[in-house]
């Protein structure tokens, strides 16, 4: 397995930038995940990655070693496909087979029987070989899609999006399968997604991407507890964050247009007029709680229950854990997690020391 | 099972369908239209069967004024059309039957003595349908082949001025064949192409081309890209790649394009009637101008057409599969 | 508004039996959801009822009315698409009041409708743009819109927020839950999301292969699912169902040293629908077990998965289970790490192996 480094990547399709000064890196065994909304640029830059786009600007490197005038079967990288990623034509056996028998590889037909019977066991496909593609299910052909990749042992694993087109349930089971595999095989990937359950769960490390620029990078929590701007507070975390425009008279934080107010923080100073971010898990409801409102909307969702709240001219979304016996229209009191409060300047930038 | 009293209006219901296409209405309508269609086809194929039947007529019934169904079958066309006759004079015929007493006569110039006529050898047709297989098969080969390299090119490589260079290929498609045929005379007169097989096959071909790199390029730009670009990253070249994944599933295409082009090459009778004479002519125009004693060999020429379209039915049975998705390709873009 | 009927509706594509006879009767103002994975049958029957589809069986009332075998625009029904299915070439004001110029309502009127209908769903400053210029959230709006706008007995989804992004669909669902209640209109929507289904029903009706399991409020699907297959679809993630030996009150994991006896009120239910058998499907909600250093049950970390406001743990019971585990965020466990818990003996559920049902305690456990 290599780390890759990406420095300073810019590539211009006509009309457009699709990265601009991209730069971050992946260390050896690590599951860094790109996340960021469809047209970000993520797909683009594992495409420069693999060597299938070349870069107008910066350099790629596997291991310290510039890799830009590698052709993509010189680079050693496994790509994992949104979709199209198995040949009709060949049996599941066959398409693990195919990248075994390139020409780079050579590999004798013993040592692949071998191999294949292997990956077939840890992604429990093994009753599937002789099967055409065409008649496997969804989360069967993305687990064989992964095999392929597995079945090369590459430098680097490159996936992108492979989760998008399953079922949620698929999804679930899959995500904590694909964790499990990667912690276990050790394998540095690069993987690329729009949803940030996914990053969230499975990421050591998170890059942000928006309109072909790094916004932050950092471990989930990082990216969870202390978001740099309010692009990346509102992406990480369902329901989305509360971003309440507010005031600060002295040491106070007023919400306004409604009666909500909170100490401010003593760390650093809030600008007079600022955007406050509150995570619907910091509001609960409580019967001695200190503010007002009323229930809007509750969304059970078994394992909590999403409740919103009217306070004055503000509504909130509150994060209760299990169900909740709130009913549309009660009146409800509750209170505001003071220690975990996000502030940002009206631009959308995060207030720091 | 499903309880079918409860289904309506009248009828069981197999097929998923909207609603409004079950009602009596609509299936009234359907069933009308689709007769409609089987005349249509019938009517087409009238012409066809009167050819076959033709072909198996003695001349004085393929000629009966109103049109003979009812006839006696006669080989007499076959023969006229495989052999070079001659009239006999009467003495001649005289010995001719005496011989064909004693069995020493085969059927052929039994048939031919009926008719008056004296066997004298073979006819141009085989010749003829060879040069047709000939020319036809390898100009197709060619076109195709050629076809398939361009197409593929011009489906994932960005080149230069492709939408001009695609639209001049296709301009070649816009021109009556005729148009061109005296000035390609004087050339190949010039050229001494005149009347030889490379001549044929070479201009067959680069008509053909034009269709053929249009329909190829449809059916590459429907594979996905991402086949390539993972074989690729798995350490082929982009040769391999194009042979190992995107030939096995551009095949249907390719048969496809293959009959296209050899109807066209099979079929074609302007140009080969203009720039062939004896060596390199093909059979649509010896066909037509079969002249025999005593005028047009009506016979003759009606069975010389049904050996004509016999290859061309056998190939296009054999790939009519392929030939349904050549016919919708590219209709509907995901 | 209305009420909407299936009896006995059945589907059957040649030998494919797509939907299994089922009934199912919507109040007026429901909004019920059809939930399921792909190919259980929700969106056929979404078809049946909408006339997108015949039946092969059984009878569709709206409203009283049979009408199982009329066109789909005799039933006043609107039906919203996963791919909004709007006129790319007009914009969004045509697009709306295109139902309306159809049924032949004056100018007049239809300005009215629209203005009203656009206000509700927040889109009036987008009226003027083509379907192409919008983002897919607000295209779904758009396709809301023109389905409100005719004012149907009954709204008709199908998957309307599968095509969004991840960010895009906590938003709609929201939307339209709070359209529902504004305008309290009976709607039947499907999809393969449980986490929509729990958000927005008023009642789910669970279904797979083509077979109703559960039809019941998202408490009653969740707190107690009807079968298997309930339990572990419901709920993200599912319930975890851990088979065990049972004998005399006590569930055994077989291969290890877990033990769990059968709280108050489950012995005399239990025993009686298992009677000789030996195996039992033990099942709790992640939330219901709680680590704990000194817990009675343990296990191996499988993974562990930091999803926010709260982290899962998933855990290795013996080779064939792995339980999920609800935790609080900062604990980290790496790969292999042996942990202890118990559970909550008020939420758990037992269910018998052979007909996958869920066993109904005594009273209320």
């Amino acid at each position: 397995m290599s780390n890759l480094e990406l420095k300073q990547i810019t590539k211009r399709f006509p009309g457009v930038t699709a990265l601009n000064d991209v730069s971050f890196d992946v260390q050896d065994s690590e599951f860094f995940i790109l996340l960021g909304p469809t047209g970000a640029g993520k797909t683009t830059t594992l495409r420069v990655i693999a060597g299938l786009e070349r870069q107008e600007e910066g350099t790629v490197l596997f291991d310290g070693e510039p890799v830009d005038n590698l052709a993509p079967a010189g680079r050693d990288v496994a790509f994992v496909f949104q979709q199209y990623s198995l040949y009709p034509t060949m049996s599941v056996y066959d398409n693990l087979a195919f990248p075994l028998r390139s020409p780079l590889r050579r590999t004798p037909e013993g040592e692949i029987r071998k191999r294949i019977q292997e990956i077939a066991e840890v992604l429990r496909i093994p009753h599937l070989l002789e099967r055409k593609t065409a008649h496997l299910s969804g989360g069967e052909m993305q687990r064989v899609s992964i095999g392929r990749a597995i079945v090369r042992e590459p430098r680097i694993f490159l996936m992108d999006e492979p989760l998008s087109n399953l079922d949620a349930k698929l999804r679930e089971s899959l995500r904590v399968e694909l964790q499990h595999l990667q912690k276990t095989q050790g394998s540095t990937t690069l993987f690329v997604t729009h949803d940030q359950i996914e990053a969230l769960t499975m990421a050591d490390r998170i890059a942000v991407l928006n309109l072909g620029r790094i916004i932050q990078i950092g471990t989930p929590e990082d990216i969870y507890d202390r978001p740099v701007t309010t692009f990346v507070a509102q992406l990480v975390g369902t329901p989305r964050i509360n971003l309440l425009k507010s005031n600060r008279e002295d040491s106070t934080l007023y919400i306004m247009n409604s009666d909500l107010h909170l100490p401010s923080p003593h760390e650093y100073t809030v600008p007079g007029e600022f955007l406050l971010g509150i995570r619907p898990e910091d509001i609960l409801p409580h019967p001695e709680g200190k503010f007002a409102g009323q229930i809007l909307l509750t969304e059970p969702l078994g394992v909590q229950t999403v409740v919103h709240i009217r306070s004055g001219e503000q509504t909130l979304s509150s994060l209760i854990p299990g169900m909740s016996t709130l009913k549309i229209g009660d009146n409800v009191r509750f209170n505001i997690l003071a220690e975990r409060l996000h502030c940002f300047t009206l631009d959308g930038k995060r207030v720091q020391r | 099972m499903a309880n079918f009293e409860q289904t309506g209006p009248g009828k069981p219901v197999l097929e998923a369908t909207r609603v409004d296409k079950v009602t009596p209405g609509y299936r009234l309508g359907h069933n009308l239209r689709a007769l409609f269609v089987v005349i249509l086809a019938i009517v087409g194929l009238i012409p066809v069967f009167v050819m076959i039947i033709t072909a198996f007529k003695t001349r004085p019934d393929a000629i009966h004024v109103p049109p003979k169904l009812i006839f006696t079958p006669s080989l007499e066309g076959l023969v006229f059309l495989f052999t070079e006759r001659a009239s006999a004079s009467p003495s001649r015929l005289e010995e001719l039957k005496k011989a064909a007493e004693g069995v020493q006569l085969s059927l052929v110039d039994r048939i031919a003595l009926n008719a008056g006529q004296e066997i004298t050898g073979p006819s141009d047709y085989v010749f003829r349908l060879r040069n047709s297989l000939i020319i036809a098969g390898i100009s197709t080969l060619l076109s195709v082949v050629l076809a398939i390299f361009s197409a593929y090119a011009f489906s994932r490589y960005g080149v230069k001025g492709k939408g001009d260079l695609l639209f001049f290929i296709l301009s070649t498609r816009m021109l009556p064949a005729v148009v061109v045929t005296v000035p390609l005379f004087l050339m190949y007169t010039q050229l001494k192409l005149h009347d030889t097989h490379i001549g044929m096959i070479l201009l067959y071909t680069v008509f053909n081309l034009s269709l053929a790199v249009w329909l190829m390029k449809g059916f590459f730009d429907e594979i996905p890209r991402e086949y390539e670009e993972a074989a690729l990253v798995d350490g082929y070249t982009r040769m391999q790649a194009f042979f190992k994944i995107v030939l096995p599933q551009a095949v249907t295409g390719i048969a496809a394009t293959t009959v296209f082009c050899l109807i066209f090459a099979w079929n074609e009778y302007a140009f080969a009637l203009m720039l062939t004479s004896e060596k390199a002519r093909t059979a649509p125009p010896s066909i037509a101008t079969m002249l025999g004693i005593g005028g047009i060999e009506w016979t003759a020429i009606a069975a010389g057409s049904l050996g004509f379209l016999i290859p061309v039915v056998i190939v296009t049975f054999a790939l009519r599969n392929y030939l349904l998705r050549g016919v919708t390709f590219g209709a509907v873009r995901k | 508004m209305a009420t909407i009927e299936l009896q006995k509706v059945e589907k059957k594509f040649a030998e494919l039996h797509a939907v299994k006879p089922m009934d199912l009767t919507i109040q007026d103002g429901e909004f019920v959801v059809l939930l399921g994975p792909s190919g259980c049958g929700k969106t056929t029957t979404l078809r049946m009822i909408s006339g997108l589809e015949t039946v092969t069986g059984g009878k569709i009332l709206l409203n009283q009315r049979d009408v199982t075998w009329l066109h789909p625009s005799q039933r006043d029904i609107a039906f919203v698409f996963q791919f909004y299915a709007l006129y790319p070439h007009i914009s969004a004001r045509d697009n709306i009041s295109f139902p309306l110029r159809a049924q032949g309502e004056s100018k007049e009127e239809i300005e009215k409708q629209v203005k009203e209908v656009s206000a509700l769903l927040r889109i009036e400053h987008l009226l003027n743009q083509r379907p192409g210029n919008l983002s897919g959230g607000d295209q779904q709006r758009v396709a809301l819109a023109r389905a409100l706008v005719r004012r149907p007995a009954a709204f008709l989804m199908d998957e309307p927020l599968g095509a969004l992004d991840a960010e895009f669909r906590e938003s709609m669902r929201a939307e339209i839950k709070r359209l529902h209640i504004d305008q309290h209109a009976t709607t039947v929507y499907v999809t393969h999301d449980q986490i929509e289904a729990m958000a927005l029903g008023d009642r789910i009706v669970v279904m797979s292969e083509a077979v109703v399991q559960q039809i019941g409020t998202a408490a009653e699907v969740y707190y107690n699912p009807a079968n298997l297959f309930v339990a572990r679809f419901i709920g993200s993630p599912g319930m975890n169902l851990v088979t065990g030996h049972y004998v005399d009150g006590v569930v055994t994991i077989p291969g290890t040293q877990n033990r769990f006896s059968l709280p108050v009120g489950w012995r005399k239910p239990v025993d009686e629908t298992l009677k000789e058998s030996k195996e039992i499907i033990l099942g709790f909600r992640p939330e219901a077990a709680q680590l704990n250093n000194a817990g009675k049950l343990s296990g191996e970390v499988y993974a562990s998965e930091l999803q926010g406001a709260f982290a899962v743990l998933h855990v290795n019971v013996n080779s064939d289970d792995i339980v999920h585990i609800r935790t609080d965020r900062v604990i980290n466990y790496p790969i292999d790490t042996v942990v202890h818990f118990d559970l909550n003996p008020e939420m758990v559920r037992f269910f018998d192996p052979q007909s996958e049902a869920a066993i109904q305690p005594e009273v209320g456990a």
